[in-house]
């Protein structure tokens, strides 16, 4: 599988860096008296090892995006729009809904929404982990180039639209046109699907297939059987572009 | 981009407080619409009373005195009809124990110039121009008492920034529509509607579909029937929140490209374009809070 390199690994090598890396110093924002900006400057300011948690989110939008360090940050209540987007090396937890954008354009680390989320969840996503407890509305991966995404219940329609490369999984129910225009994705769906999008197939469950599978859902926390899903991906009948395919785009 | 918030009040000894209610929802959809905006509460006390009818006009200043107004209504109606004029915010409300059909004659031989914006038994309807906190603040929405109330702030695409564009739009008897998103081809079903004899009062594409959904209403249909077949005749984005004397519908389109969200509790049912317009509402951290499925139709009568 191809996969864009997402920058995963740490360069700090100086003592002061590893001085903070080795420090737990726990955090606690309050949202109910101060501005998100603020709290997102923090998070930009912070260092690997630091634990966060922010109080009274509200739906207030832009929560903890742009993190580039191995921090800890626990949401505690919904989110709005673009929570987490952005994203790197971090854990972000929401004890709550997420609203549209979650985790947009994430690189590495994880996201972890408790309740539902909206539309767009991990759009463009080129790697990490983004795990959605409940169900992700319509287009959760959409254009995604490497992100994994682990959605307990329903997705909505268009959803992994255009996808590129990484993992979508699904343990309830794919809407409609899942898989659109799909690269080279995999998509694996335990419920039912209302529809394909155009060149989206079902492929065989192989081993490895079972064993990756296995390993996402365990990475979730999830304890779902992998041999109950199926597979989904690319006919690779629209891959490169054909004039005899013009009414199939 | 619009903001869309409304609000139905199951518990009864919620009413007092829905002004405030809907006030703490409006204020967090200003963003989406800072333009213009337009409210409609009902069964406020103050501004509608049962057995009389009270239409809402644009505007405070209708270019007559009000006890003018008054008289000229009075002169037209029955005796016992007791025509009252107000004004409310930049909103003139007029009462009268008649039909609103009739005193829709009155009114409009009477101040020819003025645009109807509401009518009904239990509703008033008020929009205007401006922040809109300022709106709300203006028509003292804070100390409203009522059943349901529906707000909406306009970021204008389709028609100008002017109060008449401003939603909701009240077309029928207690009935009110807001739009967030923009149809597509409203040109065409406004011809077809205006064909039919129906009278426009804006260039609004919303317009089209409150007209049209007050037209569906009229031959019959539910007001569920009258979204399903909206959804067939109108095409565009939308979200769509109706409220009827009793009722409120939401409906997005097939492919959801507008927000909207709702919780529901034993004591009300909210509807916002976003959670942050739902999170002061009492007793939400136990509400049941979903998105709305594309093309689907949902009522609430209390």
């Amino acid at each position: 599988m191809v996969t864009l390199t997402a920058p995963e690994t740490s360069t700090d090598t100086n003592a002061e860096a590893a001085q903070h890396a080795a420090s737990t110093d726990s955090f606690s924002v309050d949202l109910a008296g101060s501005p998100v900006r603020e709290l997102n400057q923090a998070l930009h300011n912070a260092v690997d090892g630091q634990s966060w948690t922010v109080a009274n989110p509200e739906g207030k939008h832009s929560l903890a995006v742009g993190i580039d360090a191995r921090v800890s940050v626990t949401i505690n209540g919904h989110a709005g729009y673009y929570a987490a987007g952005m994203h790197q090396k971090g854990d972000v937890t929401i004890n709550g809904n997420a609203g549209v954008g979650l985790a947009e354009n994430i690189m590495s680390g994880r996201v972890h929404v408790k309740g539902d989320a909206s539309q767009s969840a991990a759009a463009t996503g080129h790697g990490g982990l983004v795990v959605i407890d409940g169900n992700a509305s319509a287009r959760c991966g959409i254009s995604m180039k490497g992100v994994d995404i682990v959605v307990g219940g329903n997705i909505g329609h268009m959803s992994a639209f255009m996808a590129q490369a990484g993992r979508l999984v699904v343990c309830g129910d794919a809407g409609e046109a899942l898989g659109d225009s799909i690269y080279e994705a995999r998509i694996y769906v335990k419920g039912t699907v209302a529809s394909l999008g155009a060149d989206c197939i079902e492929k065989p469950l192989k081993e490895e297939h079972l064993a990756e599978l296995g390993e996402l859902l365990a990475a979730a926390g999830r304890t779902d059987n992998p041999a109950d899903f199926k597979r989904y991906g690319s006919a690779r009948n629209l891959y490169h572009f054909s004039v005899h395919n013009s009414t199939s785009y | 981009m619009c903001g869309i918030a409304a609000l139905q009040l199951r518990n009864p000894l919620l009413h007092p407080q829905m002004g405030s209610l809907l006030s703490s929802m409006m204020c967090q959809i200003v963003d989406r619409g800072p333009d213009s905006a337009g409210l409609a509460v009902y069964n406020t006390p103050g501004l509608v009373s049962a057995g009389t009818s009270t239409l809402s006009l644009l505007g405070k200043d209708q270019g007559m005195a009000l006890p003018e107004v008054k008289a000229s209504l009075d002169a037209m109606l029955p005796a016992d009809a007791a025509a009252a004029v107000r004004v409310v915010g930049d909103t003139t409300l007029v009462s009268a124990a008649v039909g609103t059909d009739l005193l829709v004659k009155a009114v409009s031989e009477t101040l020819p110039g003025s645009t109807i914006i509401g009518r009904g038994e239990h509703v008033a309807v008020m929009k205007s121009v401006g922040h809109p906190m300022d709106i709300a603040a203006e028509h003292g929405l804070e100390a409203m008492s009522g059943s349901q109330g529906l707000s909406h702030t306009r970021m204008a695409t389709e028609s100008a920034v002017t109060a008449g564009g401003s939603h909701p739009f009240s077309v029928a008897d207690d009935l009110c529509l807001v739009h967030n998103g923009s149809f597509s081809n409203h040109a065409t079903v406004r011809r077809d509607l205006k064909r039919e004899g129906v009278v426009f009062d804006s260039e609004n594409d919303t317009e089209v579909g409150a007209r049209y959904v007050a037209s569906r209403l009229q031959q019959g249909d539910t007001l569920e029937e009258a979204l399903v077949n909206l959804g067939k005749v109108l095409d565009g984005f939308y979200t769509l929140v109706v409220t009827t004397a009793d009722s409120m519908a939401v409906v997005r389109d097939p492919i959801a490209c507008k927000p909207a969200i709702i919780a529901e509790t034993d004591d009300y049912v909210a509807m916002a374009s976003e959670y942050r317009a739902l999170a002061a509402l009492p007793g939400i951290e136990n509400a049941r809070i979903f998105e709305p499925e594309p093309g689907k139709v949902y009522t609430w009568s209390l």
